[in-house]
């Protein structure tokens, strides 16, 4: 898992290029948490366009992100996931926490 | 010499319970299954099924000991069975575990949603506890876009 990111407009965009599965999200979440601590924006968009695969263990990260965020008053949103990414998302509900946005 | 005719073909696979091999599991029965000509969607189903099984057994089956799982592929005309097996504790309440959002893990940043995502993803799941104490979780994807896959073949 590779993980990009850049801060523009005051908006924190970071990229997801790889696989998020059991073996790749503690090193995701930890890397994750890193570049949402140390920026002052209030707003996060994960750009998923990058990303080859993500199973159920790709909630469990978002989750715990958003949850960490939550009370900083960051608000985190997803962009360009993939149709099977999508489907996950529908199925748990993680719109609601984290809206898409195109 | 055939037993059964309806079997065109088969493979097990036998791994240790890493993480490290889930993305290996995943992509070996999707290279396989790709024998059936299915979709590229119909092929994300089955890897991220995979995925999920064989992750719940490196996560779950063997608390604070090695182990393996035994994958079997098995594809019939239209149909791949795929067959997740591993010998370790077993799941306590079958039903429960099925629920979405149950996890035995909650401080873990779980989801719990690996069975849903099987059944939404393949066209049938079955998951028992095995008489050797472990789990067996069985998928099964029908495979309807043959003539797709064939045509757009044909088409190159």
């Amino acid at each position: 898992m590779e993980i990009k990111y850049r801060n523009y407009n005051n908006i924190l965009y970071v990229m997801l290029d790889g696989e998020l599965d059991e073996h790749t999200a503690k090193f995701t979440s930890k890397k994750l948490d890193e570049i949402f601590f140390s920026t002052i924006s209030k707003q996060i968009i994960i750009d998923l366009s990058q990303m080859k695969f993500m199973d159920s263990t790709g909630i469990g990260v978002l989750i715990g992100r958003y949850k960490k965020m939550k009370d900083r008053g960051v608000s985190i949103f997803i962009s360009n996931p993939s149709y099977h990414a999508e489907k996950i998302f529908k199925l748990t509900g993680l719109y609601e926490i984290m809206p898409k946005i195109s | 010499m055939t037993i059964n005719n309806n079997i065109l073909n088969k493979m097990e696979l036998k791994i240790k319970a890493l993480s490290i091999n889930e993305s290996f599991a995943r992509a070996s029965v999707s290279g396989f299954c790709l024998q059936l000509n299915p979709s590229l969607d119909e092929l994300t189903d089955i890897k991220t099924a995979v995925s999920e099984a064989v992750t719940n057994s490196i996560v779950h089956a063997y608390p604070n000991k090695e182990g393996e799982i035994l994958i079997t592929v098995t594809l019939s005309k239209d149909t791949a069975t795929i067959e997740i097996v591993d010998w370790g504790i077993g799941i306590k309440n079958l039903e429960e575990a099925k629920k979405p959002f149950f996890t035995t893990k909650p401080g873990d940043e779980r989801s719990g949603m690996g069975f849903t995502v099987m059944e939404s993803f393949m066209d049938n799941v079955e998951v028992s506890n095995t008489n050797e104490g472990g789990v067996k979780v069985t998928l099964t994807k029908i495979i309807r876009d043959q003539t797709n896959a064939k045509k757009q073949a044909e088409n190159f």
